[in-house]
């Protein structure tokens, strides 16, 4: 008999996560391959663009041909911004969809676990922020903050974060009421070790997918924003910028149709991933195995073997 | 005599759950279908009316009248649903519409089966409440699901399966959501029904109380299989499978019941 | 008897639980228990009798509207924001899901050991995971297994060994056994009351269960429409019951004798007089 139960053993808090099993989709794989090529890009992009993106010294308007998918108004090749706008875009929304899941997590979670006035307070904060029109309250505050790609970001975590609120504090509600929680209170678990043991790792799968599926939409308010002007300035390479510079060009179409496709693809991506990762943590569709809840073993023997033990 | 035989089923979700399975349902006879969780005992009443998943393979046949129920489909398995052979389910809170009038879905399908008029559907959606000792069937009628309580919820489901006057009657653990003095009704209530109406009822329970109550004939079911069939009295008292002996040794009230783990 | 020179484990008095409505909802009504140590008493009653509410009240999961509970001769203190106090982790429950009475993303051996630590911060015998596995039955190979491998008695053993491993003086279950398979439900029953017993604890076993109550229960108390109707030694219940609620309960099971006896339906005027009729208390 080993003395191991003695031994306060510290367990990684472990994130077994259903990535593998929500690709096996057609939709999600398309998601996933189309993700990782544009984030490939997005990192790599500096080493093997064929012309400087900035570089302002090629034939203007040049239609797709001569180069791959031609020339702006001031002579910048396409290509070479788009994908550099990848490197810009991409990141950026990333660290946006970062920032408001970490702020809209840790103020639902708070909200959530201990309630009362707590609660009152928080939420009434989240219902206030959510009150406003996303786009508008962006607009204002990166205008008040100057208009630069960073503060864009500053602005649309802003207006971001409350919906991670709402989502963390439904599901901690929800949580905090299961039995293995009311369990561990009685044991004389200590509300941190509750939220870090009990609380944290059952959330963490819904509010990845949320993210994922939020990515999209921090894209399009980036590149909404630097549409606007309030954004990327030029001569930074940014989808939205790009597009909205190629209004004075209606006729050559490939200066905005590229950038919009660009952020099509992307934007694609993301939902399909994200719809499939949400589907495989769902117990009740086709793809999802139910988060551990359905009980494998089966309990057919019970009444032969009452010592049973685990089915392999 | 047999009303329905199924004849040989199987079926296979991912993997084979119900094996070669026989089974006859004769007018005014309960035939009680026992067995635990994941005997493959749920399955088979869903295999009768085309109930199960999509995903779902079943082989062999299941007859009723000239026809073969596996594999219908459509408009001629519609037909069939609810007017020749009815289900009632384990928790009436779920398979009644919440959002509908009892009334309402009483005579729909009795409107869509029989053809009847509304004011005489109507009529009859009384008679039947009565029938099921629901109280004050009028105003029954006008009221939701979530006004009544779970007996009650049960009694109305058993009305509305029985509303086209049904042939055959599946009723999957139709009073173990219940609490025990309801049930006594419910099953009084199914004996009652099945006498005046020589009704042919599969009844599927893994409650061997409700089995001795009320079944004629018990099939008992493990891992897909039907590993003993007899009357009621002899399956009790002269059980000729070892599992059917420890599963009746399994019981509280047996002399040696349950194991000492 | 022996009880009465026991201590008592749990002493709750004139217990009353009450919802917020319009009108309010008296769940519970003025209700008494003691449990002493080394017996188990059974709560029966159906649904709406209000003895799920009792459970979680007396363990302090519940807000109580009256009344007083005491667990070891001192008041217990809800469960709130903070870490119960140890002195207070020897009172456990086991639930009647195992599904959700378990945390579906930790290894099972580490929810038994948080009762252990229980234990061992009131500094009683700390128990040895592998020998609490064994004691209900279970592989201590799987402690590092997550639930979803396990079947629902399984699980329901593990929720067992969780509360057992705090070596608790007073276990509440409530039903804990009516999401099981009807074969292991006696299986279950008896385990809990040989451990409970062995641990010189004190158990109150809330079920609607009758047969598995007359297998387990040393004292039985009926409950009904939120008040106590009828208790007693547990033969006095089935064989002298005086309440005609007891009656009607007891006439509605089914004896499983293949003899095709319809158990008894009360009827509704019959229902009437249960709330009427005066409780038998003594």
């Amino acid at each position: 008999m080993s003395a191991t139960a003695h031994a306060p053993r510290r367990v990684p808090l472990r994130l077994r996560f259903r990535l593998p099993r929500a690709v096996r989709t057609p939709l999600g794989g398309i998601g996933l391959a189309v993700v990782l090529t544009w984030l490939v890009v997005a990192l790599t992009a500096r080493w093997w663009l064929p012309y400087d993106p900035l570089a302002q010294d090629l034939p203007r308007l040049q239609p797709p041909g001569a180069t791959l998918l031609g020339t702006d108004g001031t002579g910048r090749d396409l290509f070479s911004r788009l994908m550099a706008g990848a490197s810009v875009t991409i990141p950026l929304a990333l660290l946006l969809v970062a920032c408001s899941t970490v702020i809209g997590t840790v103020i639902g979670v708070a909200a959530g676990y201990f309630g009362g006035w707590a609660d009152e307070v928080l939420m009434r904060l989240t219902d206030l922020f959510m009150a406003f029109p996303t786009t508008i309250l962006a607009m204002v505050v990166a205008a008040s903050l100057g208009p630069s790609l960073y503060n864009a970001v500053i602005a649309a975590v802003v207006v971001s974060w409350p919906q991670y609120a709402r989502v963390t504090r439904s599901l901690v509600l929800s949580l905090r009421t299961r039995n293995f929680v009311v369990a561990a209170r009685l044991l004389g678990s200590s509300p941190v070790r509750i939220l870090a043991r009990d609380i944290a790792p059952n959330i963490i799968g819904p509010t990845i997918v949320l993210a994922t599926l939020d990515v999209g939409a921090a894209i399009l308010l980036l590149s909404g924003l630097s549409f606007l002007g309030l954004g990327a300035q030029p001569p930074t390479p940014e989808w939205g910028s790009m597009i909205s510079a190629a209004i004075e060009h209606f006729d050559a179409w490939w200066i905005g149709v590229f950038p919009g496709l660009a952020i099509l693809s992307v934007v694609m991506a993301f939902n399909f991933l994200g719809d499939a990762m949400r589907d495989s943590l769902d117990p009740t569709s086709a793809l999802g195995a139910g988060p551990d809840e359905r009980p494998t073993g089966r309990d057919a023997d019970a009444v032969a073997d009452p010592q049973e033990g685990p089915r392999p | 005599m047999s009303i329905l035989t199924i004849d040989h089923l199987g079926i296979e979700i991912g993997h084979p759950l119900v094996h070669d399975l026989s089974l006859d349902l004769e007018p005014g006879r309960i035939q009680g279908l026992a067995g635990q969780s994941g005997s493959g005992k749920t399955l088979t009443s869903l295999a009768i009316l085309g109930l199960l998943p999509r995903t779902a393979r079943v082989s062999g046949s299941i007859h009723f009248g000239d026809r073969d129920l596996v594999g219908l489909t459509g408009r001629r398995l519609a037909d069939i649903r609810g007017r020749h052979i009815s289900m009632v389910f384990q928790d009436p809170s779920s398979s009644l519409h919440p959002q509908l009038t009892v009334g309402h879905q009483l005579t729909d399908h009795m409107r869509r089966h029989l053809g009847l008029g509304r004011r005489r559907a109507v009529e009859r959606a009384v008679e039947l409440l009565s029938q099921v000792k629901v109280p004050e069937p009028e105003r029954a009628l006008r009221r939701y699901p979530h006004q009544f309580s779970g007996g009650q919820r049960q009694r109305i489901a058993i009305a509305i399966a029985i509303a086209c006057e049904p042939e055959v009657l599946l009723a999957d653990e139709p009073t173990t959501a219940l609490d025990v003095t309801v049930q006594a009704g419910i099953l009084q209530l199914l004996r009652e029904l099945v006498d005046e109406r020589s009704l042919a009822v599969l009844l599927v329970t893994h409650d061997l109380g409700v089995m001795s109550a009320v079944a004629d004939d018990i099939a008992v079911m493990r891992a897909g299989r039907i590993v003993e069939r007899a009357d009621r009295h002899t399956l009790f008292h002269s059980p000729r499978s070892d599992y059917t002996r420890t599963l009746l040794e399994a019981l509280p009230g047996a002399r040696h019941g349950g194991s000492d783990a | 008897m022996p009880e009465t020179t026991r201590p008592a484990v749990l002493h709750a008095e004139d217990v009353s639980v009450v919802y917020p409505g319009r009108p309010p909802v008296v769940a519970v009504d003025g209700v008494s228990v003691t449990v002493h140590a080394g017996e188990t008493v059974a709560l029966v009653g159906e649904s709406g009798s209000g003895k799920s509410s009792l459970g979680r009240a007396l363990i302090g999961m519940e807000p109580v509207a009256g009344g007083t509970i005491e667990f070891d001769g001192r008041p217990v203190v809800p469960l709130g924001l903070r870490a119960r106090a140890a002195r207070d982790t020897a009172m456990q429950m086991v639930f009647q899901d195992p599904s959700t009475a378990l945390n579906p993303r930790r290894p099972v051996g580490d929810q038994v050991r948080d009762g252990i630590r229980a234990a061992a911060r009131r500094g009683v015998d700390v128990p040895d995971l592998p020998d609490l596995f064994g004691r209900v039955g279970l592989d201590p190979g799987s402690a590092g297994r997550r639930p979803r491998e396990f079947s629902g008695g399984q699980q329901q053993r593990l929720v067992i060994a969780r509360a057992l491993a705090a070596s608790p003086r007073l276990l509440i279950a409530d039903e804990p056994i009516s999401s099981l398979d009807a074969s292991t439900q006696s299986s279950v029953a008896d385990l809990m009351r040989r451990l409970v017993a062995e641990a010189g604890a004190g158990m109150l076993f809330i079920s609607h269960d009758l047969s598995v109550v007359r297998r387990i229960a040393d004292r039985v108390l009926v409950m009904y429409a939120g008040r106590i109707v009828e208790q007693g030694p547990t033969e006095q219940i089935w064989a002298a019951h005086r309440h005609p609620y007891t009656r009607a309960l007891l006439g509605a099971i089914p004896v499983p004798d293949g003899e095709g006896r319809l158990p008894r339906a009360p009827s509704e005027e019959e229902r009437a007089t249960w709330r009427e009729a005066a409780a038998f208390l003594d």
